[in-house]
């Protein structure tokens, strides 16, 4: 059996509250507040001790999905990715670059913020890019 | 935020909380003002809808909502006559003292009585705590922010927080509590339509200069985007022909999703990334399966500027990706150049080269100093706790002359009410993490509507469980819960629900600068579902 606790920050508010997911045998077991942060200094609201309980439900996606006229069929990532790279080119081709957008997330690091606004500013040379920060 | 959320606890002397449901939608940040009021500080809450928070309040004030900038020039108003103002901080620090005046000295407490319905002597009792009790800090939400006078109501807090000195001082400061664990981190980043990273504006020829040799590339855009509800309406007149969408849902989280159905629908391509098949997904031509903040590595900011770690506890189910993943490999499809990156912390490493305020940040250090609160410009920085400690980052602090106007949409005849939505401590924004963690759900399995009992009577109610509650832009039937906590003329509705869409009945109405809609008030009429 291995176990361990890993520190990370709660998926939910912008207060940052630092916790525990513990995780046995590669699934996660359950959440410990930490003690040593300076914002929830060991306590948790409801939302932060359920910070995991979503992660594995059933619903989550774990496939690409292509819609194919009313549903959606599994995919490839390649076949996915190639898809998409094909009609976001034809479409830049055929419109210009402010044809195209770009939600990025408060719900995703900074990392993947970063890499989203730079692919469409770098690539596709458009500013349409914001997130969910007003709403 | 200006400060901090742990010099609540230690230094703070007076809050003043508006917009802000403390308690329910950030509660470990309101511990810390709990802990405050335990050793003697004042707390001064003005809202309309009575917050759990304005049970513990020394005053608690009830305005009409959207008259925030008349009572903020109101406290103005009182604290200048009352000469409790701090002249010295005024003088060294700030400009424009004289133009504010001429505005604020008409907002006598008892004209803002007759715009806001706030008794003139409270307004009075308010004002004094606030400015004899330094360091003050204002706490607000989006109950500021969500009004086509967003940008106005932030000017007046930050004038009345400059009027007082309080700002560059520990414990005080003006502090929004930002809704989503990274929304500080993601405007950080650039994911906004006007700035690159750092808050560098697009329109900026050095800032332009400065990204094209970082990223090897010519010809950036230097025309500001469009903001997300500008990109869906776009996409309704058939100027945007493609969006992607990572880990967003606007179906739900959007003013008026009737229209945002139809515009998405229009799109020739809708990409969709995200961790549940969710209300926007269905309408997606390609669907992304991404990795939850359980199984990938990274940073996010949270609201006192604070940049800590993520990290990874499990693998992601099935074939889903980490976001950072999936864009470089979509990025060497593309054929798109600089995004060859094998982890989030070599990301990062480019992040600080590019964006000053996080120029020191290194995972090296969060992992030894647990975080760090930008701006932190290199690595021997130890990082900001409060902003603005000696001057502001233009130089002096600029009074803005702001006159009160009415929101977008007020009540008449046909749709008597106002409408104003909100969140609830159990659910969580478009409800696609919290309504699937069960404790969570049992809580608060559904939507409902916050009606005062004296307007029961007048509707009618007569026992019936259910109302239609309409605006001119849809309706939806909800679960009443009569109270006193909401003004009479007034309702609320949590907005988690898609199933009852609270935005089916809001306006998107957007404030001239920050192009942030109107939640939090829009005209409506209830109506009891009979047999119900």
């Amino acid at each position: 059996m291995e176990y361990k606790n890993v520190l990370t920050v709660c998926p939910y508010c912008g207060a940052g509250c630092g916790l525990y997911i513990q995780v046995l045998d590669g699934e996660i077991v359950g959440v410990l507040p930490a003690k040593e942060h300076p914002v929830s200094r060991g306590k948790l609201c409801i939302k932060g001790w359920n910070a995991t309980a979503f992660v594995n439900h059933p619903d989550r996606l774990k496939k690409p999905l292509i819609r194919e006229g009313g549903s959606f069929r599994e995919a490839s990532w390649d076949e996915a990715l190639s898809l998409i790279a094909e009609k976001l080119l034809q479409i830049r081709d055929t419109y210009g670059p402010q044809a195209i957008g770009f939600f990025s997330s408060a719900k995703c690091t900074n990392e993947e913020n970063y890499l989203l606004q730079k692919l469409a500013r770098s690539f596709f040379k458009t500013n349409n890019v914001d997130h969910c920060a007003r709403l | 935020m200006t400060n901090s959320i742990p010099e609540f606890s230690q230094y703070t002397r007076c809050f003043l909380i508006t917009g802000s449901n403390t308690t329910e939608a950030h509660p470990l940040i309101a511990s810390h003002v709990m802990e405050a009021k335990e050793r003697g500080a004042k707390i001064i809450v003005i809202d309309p809808r009575e917050v759990q928070i304005g049970r513990l309040a020394d005053i608690y004030l009830r305005p009409r909502p959207g008259t925030d900038v008349a009572w903020l020039n109101g406290l103005m108003n009182v604290i200048i006559t009352e000469e409790l103002a701090d002249q010295e901080f005024i003088e060294k620090r700030t400009e424009g003292f004289e133009e504010m005046w001429e505005v604020v000295k008409e907002y006598t407490p008892e004209r803002v009585e007759e715009i806001a319905g706030i008794p003139a002597d409270d307004l009075r009792v308010a004002a004094r705590l606030y400015a004899q009790n330094k360091p003050a800090a204002i706490l607000y939400a989006m109950g500021i922010t969500q009004h086509t006078t967003g940008t106005d109501n932030v000017k007046s807090i930050a004038n009345l927080a400059m009027l007082t000195g309080n700002i560059g001082i520990p414990g005080a400061g003006v502090n929004p509590l930002r809704g989503q664990n990274n929304v500080q981190g993601a405007c950080d980043m650039g994911g906004l339509p006007n700035v690159y990273p750092g808050y560098q504006p697009v329109t900026s020829p050095e800032a332009k200069a400065k990204f094209e040799s970082a990223w090897g590339v010519e010809g950036l855009p230097e025309q500001p985007g469009l903001t997300v509800v500008e990109m869906v309406n776009a996409a309704g007149e058939g100027q945007l022909r493609a969006l992607y969408i990572m880990g967003e849902n606007p179906m739900v989280t959007d003013p008026d999703i009737h229209h945002v159905k139809e515009c998405l629908e229009k799109l020739e391509f809708l990409v969709v990334q995200d961790i549940f098949p969710t209300e926007t997904a269905q309408l997606a031509h390609v669907i992304l399966p991404s990795a939850s903040f359980a199984e990938k590595d990274g940073t996010f900011t949270s609201t006192d500027r604070r940049i800590q770690r993520v990290r990874k506890a499990v693998n992601p189910p099935g074939e889903a990706k980490a976001d950072w993943e999936i864009i470089c490999e979509l990025a060497k499809k593309l054929g798109a150049k600089g995004f060859e990156f094998s982890s989030p912390e070599e990301i990062m490493a480019e992040i600080a080269k590019v964006t000053p305020s996080y120029g020191g940040v290194t995972y090296e250090r969060l992992d030894k100093e647990g975080s760090l609160q930008w701006p932190v410009p290199s690595v021997e920085h130890p990082g900001t706790p409060y902003l603005h400690k000696e001057k502001f980052t233009r130089g002096l602090g600029r009074f803005h002359a702001i006159h009160f106007r009415e929101a977008a949409e007020l009540p008449d005849e046909e749709y008597p009410f106002i409408l104003t939505t909100g969140r609830t401590m159990f659910q969580y924004h478009a409800g696609s993490m919290s309504r699937r963690s069960p404790k969570l759900e049992q809580e608060a399995p559904e939507p409902y509507v916050e009606i005062n009992p004296s307007d029961a009577e007048k509707i009618g109610l007569n026992g019936a469980k259910k109302v239609k509650v309409s605006s001119r832009r849809g309706s939806i039937e909800v679960a009443v819960r009569l109270t006193d906590r909401i003004k009479p003329g007034v309702v609320f509705i949590p907005f988690h629900y898609a199933e009852a869409a609270a935005n089916a009945l809001t306006h998107a109405a957007l404030d001239p600068i920050a192009r942030i809609p109107e939640y939090k008030i829009c005209a409506v009429k209830v109506e009891p579902v009979r047999g119900s």
